[in-house]
Order: structure tokens, then C-alpha cells, then sequence
């Protein structure tokens, strides 16, 4: 067997069955198979956290497109990550409204608890930063979700309660 | 005044469910065009309520409808109708409610649209960060289905309609029309040359109908009630009522559901509680981030889309966002111009290589390293990237006017952080 067959039957091996019958599932929707591509790198990246360039090439053939041009599309798109993030990403709004009401300092603040920036993840891989356009709830700026949930009226001493005691984060609308 | 959009929502934000719908007389419109209204018929009551777009650009519904092939003219194969709930916009937040609150009250006036448009599938293309809302609109369509709203001849008639929850996997540039019909096609979100408009080739090449939220949620009200009374809603110009928001630093940061026409004094002064002590108002954004800057002269002026046009800007998605006079006005500008070059998907050179340029010239001068000429390069790059026609879609326009009208109302606040130095608000560490 040569190399370049080798990685082929590789791929086929990578995706699960579970993640084929939900990309099947999409297909039927769809009058070509890369009209897809979206939805079967969000299905990967539902179980897997992020998209690997393995992950990458699987769908791609499976889609029977080239990689290039998928990793094109999923590198365009924000909430497609191509390299591993923590257990809950932190969606940061740094939109006007909440900018006006000092998202900048409480941008600062995780940082200084969390020891990450834009793009990073912390050591223990629990949580990754990254800015996000407004979340549609100006109203109640400051604002972030922390994984699915939307954080509210964001202070200082939210930041605190949320990442220093973790055990008392329970997620939700406050 | 009497509640149309929000009349199922109540002060604990609990989503309505089908039982609680029906019971305030939800899918009562769609009974009656499917016992009684030929789509022709549908599309003359939108037209006739001067229902406009309430995606920002304000377009006529019913004229928009009216270029999508109908019977014999449109060759045989699918039509689609989708809605638009990308929600992006910076300071726009009203999407969000209608669908966490009332996802049924969207669901049926998607189906009354696609019905008059003779559309048999449809998507709620939805930002993927709204969880709570992709989850209730689930749950209501898996309702619809079970009770016959959906699905093949529905409630008996001929009707048939698929319809769909598509969480997009981001960026603001999916919210344009063409570029969200790309992103449903599972392409890269760079928008379509127009023409041929999507009513006429859209998605997959088919006839395709793009509606904002908002929109739609008007139709089953005016397919029951009519057009007459949707048109007597309106306290000025324009018919209906709108969804106004405050944000910034306000008393009372909100959204709530008001006449249109209604004076944006009485907004922001009454429903919004006027500023927060210590602060006053210096200009404000009438429709999200970007739409040109009105100051305090025009506080007076009602909500509706001429008048705000004629002021010299948009009433864009009618969600207010407040510049206090605390707050530096470069720094603003500078926020919103980094996220539309951030956002700018790169397809033309005036907006890929040109907003990234006007970034530079406001980091500079709000950091204190600007120069007199820089007044003069930002007019220029006014001028050309603010022309419509100059780019690809109107991303790059829009970002241009909140900074066009900065130049106009706040120019001494520029001039201030070129002679002195530095930015005279300190608004970096603020929080
Ligand atoms: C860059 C850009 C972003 C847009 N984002 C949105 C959006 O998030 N939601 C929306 O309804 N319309 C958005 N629009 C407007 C749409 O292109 C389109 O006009 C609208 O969905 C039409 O709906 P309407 O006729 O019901 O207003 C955007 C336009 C541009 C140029
Ligand atoms: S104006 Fe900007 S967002 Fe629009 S097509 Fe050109 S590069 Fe893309
Ligand atoms: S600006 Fe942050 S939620 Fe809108």
C-alpha cells in the first residue's frame, strides 16, 4: 500500500458513524454534497471541540471536495474553531454598547484572573477568550457567554465569582 | 397603545407556547387566508398596510414579494422564503426577544409569507450564539408539525411547507441578504452580485424571499386584522408599530414595542429614563452602528424612516444607541470602525484594504499620534468607501456614516486629540 492510499483509508476511519448519519441527514437538504460543508464541520466540531486538519480532510472527502476549499469556509466563519479550545468558550462582546458601559476594563479584569487573552485558552483548559460581535443584548451590558449561557452586567466582582470560585458558577441569565 | 408584538410577552420573558398562542388568538390569520385568501389576495393587504422592511434598509414587503415569480410564470421547482435573524449589528437587540418570547407569533408569518409567495421550504437562518432562541424555535416547529401547520396540506388545504432552524456559524456578514444565502448554501459569506436579485435567483438558483425578524412577525396581525387598521398604528408617516431599543448609559437600557413615528425625545427621555445622573446626551445613533449620528436637535423628530432619513441618517433596525458626553466620540467611532474592517469579508479592495486604513488614521489620532491631515484623509476615505457602488454590498458604506457624521457634529473632539496629544476622555480605563 503507498502513502497516498494509506491516508485515504485512514480518513474514512475518522468520522463515527453517528457523525456520518447526521451529515447524511444534512445531505438530503442539499442538491450537491459540498452544500454541506457548514453544517458537517459544525456536526464534527459538536462532539470534538474544534475541527483538526484530520477532521478537516475526512469531511472534505467525504464531501467529495477538495481540502483547500474547506478549510477556506471554515476558517471564514468564527464559531468554527481550527484549533483546540477549552471546555467552555468565553464569547466576549466588545461592541460599542458595550464598550460604552466599560467592557474594556472587564476584558482586562478576566485576563488578570483567567492569565488569558484573545485566542488563548487557560492552562487547565477549561475556558478560551474570544471577542465576539454584539450578542443582541445591549441592554444589559456589559455581556459574555460563557459557553451557552449569556452573563449579564458584567463588574468586576461578577468576573471574580464566576472564574476564582468556580464550584459557584452556575451558568445562567443574572 | 395597543401591544400587536409584544402582546404575548409579558414582564417575566416566559416563551409562549402553542397553547397560550392559540389562546390569544394565534394561527386565527393563517386560518383565515388558508380558508379564504388566494396568495394575490395575501400579498395586496401587505402592500396595502405599507408594512417596510425592518431589517434596516426599510423596503416595501409587499413590492419586494411582488418580483418573485408567481403560477405559471416561475418554471416548476422549489421557492424559498427565509428569515433573517442573524442579529448582528452593534446596539441591535430586539430580534432576540420577539423569538425567545413568542417564537410561534415568527413561525406563523413565515408561513403566511411563504404561502403568498408560493414558497414550500423555509429556514430561520439564526445566529448560532442565540441558544435560548434556536431552542424554543425548535420546540415550537416540532408543535407545528404535531398540529398540522406544518408539513403537507396544511390544516387541510394544499398548502404544504417545510420549514427550518439553520444556526449560522457566525460573522456579521452573513446578516446581508446575498451573503446568508451563500452561507445556507455552505459557502464561504462573500455577497452576490445584484442583479439577479434573490426574489428572482436566490438560493440553489431558485426564487428566495430574505426577511428580517421583525418583519414577519408583523404579517399574521395584518393578514388577520387588516391592512386598515395596521396602517392606523402609526402615530406619523409610517403604518404599524416598531420595536424601539436604548442602549448606552441610560437609566433605563430597553426595548420595547412603541407606535411608529414615535418621538425619539419621548424613547429615550420616557421609556429609556432619560441619561444617568452626572451625564448628558451629546449625539446618539438612531438605528445601530451604522447609521449616522443625531444630536440633541433632534430630539424632537419622530421615528420614521423619511424623517430620519431627511435628518441625514437611517432609522436603520430602530435600536438607539446614546453617546454621552462622557464617553469620547473618536473612541466610538474607532470601536465601530474596528468591527466593520474586522467583519468586512474581504471580497472588494475599498472595504478590505480601506477600513483596516481609516482603523490606523482613528488609532492614532485617538491615541494622541494624529496629525492635522488626518482630518483630511478620513473625509477621503469617507467619500470613496462611503459610495454606494464603489463596493461589493453595503458593509462598507454603513460603516462610514457614524464616522462621516462624527466628523460633522464632533470635529473639535478630533481636533482636541490632535492639538492635545492625547484623548481628553480617558474613557480606556473606565469600567
Ligand atoms: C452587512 C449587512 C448586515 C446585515 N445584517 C442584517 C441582519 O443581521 N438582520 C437583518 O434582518 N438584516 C440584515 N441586513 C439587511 C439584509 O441584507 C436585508 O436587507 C434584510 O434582511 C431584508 O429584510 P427586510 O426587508 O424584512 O428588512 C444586513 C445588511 C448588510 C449590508
Ligand atoms: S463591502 Fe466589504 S463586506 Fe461587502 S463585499 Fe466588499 S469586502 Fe465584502
Ligand atoms: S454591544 Fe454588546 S451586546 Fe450589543
Amino acid at each position: 500500500m503507498n502513502d497516498a492510499q494509506m491516508i485515504h483509508t485512514d480518513l474514512d476511519s475518522v468520522l463515527s458513524a453517528e457523525e456520518l448519519t447526521a451529515i447524511d441527514r444534512e445531505l438530503s437538504h442539499v442538491p450537491y454534497k459540498s452544500g454541506a460543508a457548514i453544517d458537517a464541520l459544525k456536526i464534527v466540531q459538536a462532539k470534538r471541540g474544534w475541527i483538526s486538519d484530520q477532521s478537516l480532510q475526512a469531511i472534505a472527502k467525504y464531501l467529495e471536495m477538495s481540502a483547500e476549499e474547506l478549510e477556506g469556509i471554515a476558517t471564514f466563519y468564527n464559531l468554527i474553531y481550527r484549533r483546540p479550545v477549552g471546555k467552555k468558550v468565553i464569547l466576549f462582546c466588545d461592541s460599542v454598547s458595550c464598550w460604552i458601559c466599560g467592557c474594556d476594563g472587564i476584558k482586562q479584569k478576566i485576563t488578570d484572573v483567567l492569565g488569558i487573552n484573545y485566542g488563548e485558552t487557560t492552562e487547565d483548559k477549561e475556558y478560551s477568550l474570544i471577542p465576539v460581535p454584539c450578542l443582541g443584548a445591549c441592554d444589559k451590558a456589559p455581556v459574555m457567554m460563557v459557553g451557552d449561557d449569556l452573563v449579564t452586567h458584567l463588574d468586576d466582582a461578577k468576573i471574580d465569582e464566576l472564574f476564582t470560585d468556580k464550584a459557584k458558577y452556575s451558568g445562567g441569565n443574572t | 397603545m395597543e401591544k400587536v408584538l409584544t402582546r404575548n410577552i409579558g414582564a417575566d420573558l416566559k416563551p409562549t407556547d402553542l397553547k397560550a398562542y392559540e389562546a390569544n388568538g394565534g394561527y386565527r390569520g393563517l386560518r383565515k387566508a388558508l380558508a379564504g385568501l388566494s396568495p394575490k389576495d395575501c400579498q395586496d393587504v401587505i402592500s396595502a398596510s405599507n408594512l417596510r422592511g425592518r431589517g434596516g434598509a426599510g423596503f416595501p414587503t409587499g413590492m419586494k414579494w411582488s418580483f418573485v415569480p408567481m403560477d405559471d410564470r416561475c418554471t416548476p421547482g422549489h421557492k424559498y422564503l427565509v428569515c433573517n435573524a442573524d442579529e448582528m449589528e452593534p446596539g441591535a437587540f430586539k430580534d432576540r426577544l420577539l423569538m425567545e418570547c413568542d417564537p410561534h407569533q415568527l413561525i406563523e408569518g413565515m408561513i403566511l409569507s411563504a404561502y403568498t409567495i408560493g414558497a414550500d421550504i423555509s429556514y430561520i437562518f439564526i445566529r448560532g450564539e442565540y441558544v435560548a432562541a434556536i431552542q424554543r424555535l425548535r420546540d415550537a416547529l416540532a408543535e407545528c408539525y404535531n398540529a398540522g401547520y406544518l408539513g403537507d396540506n396544511i390544516l387541510g388545504s394544499t398548502f404544504s411547507l417545510n420549514m427550518y432552524v439553520h444556526p449560522s456559524a457566525g460573522r456579521y456578514i452573513c446578516g446581508e441578504e446575498t451573503a446568508l444565502i451563500n452561507a445556507l448554501e455552505g459557502k464561504r459569506a462573500n455577497p452576490r452580485a445584484k442583479p439577479p436579485f434573490p426574489q428572482v435567483s436566490g438560493l440553489w438558483g431558485r426564487p428566495t424571499i430574505v426577511n428580517n425578524v421583525e418583519t414577519l412577525c408583523n404579517i399574521s396581525h395584518i393578514i388577520d386584522r387588516g391592512a386598515d387598521w395596521f396602517n392606523t398604528l402609526g402615530v406619523g408617516e409610517d403604518s404599524g408599530t416598531k420595536m424601539f431599543g436604548v442602549s448606552g448609559r441610560v437609566n433605563n437600557p430597553g426595548c420595547w414595542e412603541l407606535p411608529m413615528g414615535t418621538p425619539i425625545r419621548e424613547i429615550i427621555e420616557h421609556h429609556a429614563g432619560g441619561m444617568q445622573q452626572g451625564l448628558q446626551l451629546k449625539g446618539f445613533l438612531p438605528g445601530g452602528g451604522s447609521t449616522d449620528f443625531l444630536t440633541d436637535k433632534h430630539l424632537d423628530l419622530a421615528m420614521d424612516y423619511n424623517v430620519i432619513g431627511k435628518a441625514g441618517s437611517r432609522m436603520g433596525t430602530g435600536t438607539i444607541i446614546i453617546l454621552d458626553d462622557q464617553t469620547c466620540p473618536v473612541g466610538m467611532v474607532l470601536n465601530l470602525i474596528r468591527f466593520f474592517a474586522h467583519e468586512s469579508c474581504g471580497f472588494c479592495t475599498p472595504c478590505r484594504d480601506g477600513l483596516p486604513w481609516s482603523r490606523q488614521v482613528l488609532e492614532d489620532i485617538e491615541s494622541g499620534r494624529g496629525h492635522a491631515e488626518d482630518l483630511d484623509t478620513l473625509a477621503y476615505q469617507v467619500g470613496y468607501i462611503g459610495t454606494i457602488g464603489n463596493t461589493h454590498c453595503a458593509l462598507a458604506p454603513g460603516a462610514m456614516e457614524p464616522l462621516q457624521s462624527a466628523l460633522k457634529y464632533f470635529r473639535d473632539d478630533f481636533e482636541r486629540h490632535i492639538y492635545g496629544g492625547c484623548c481628553p476622555y480617558n474613557t480606556a480605563r473606565r469600567a
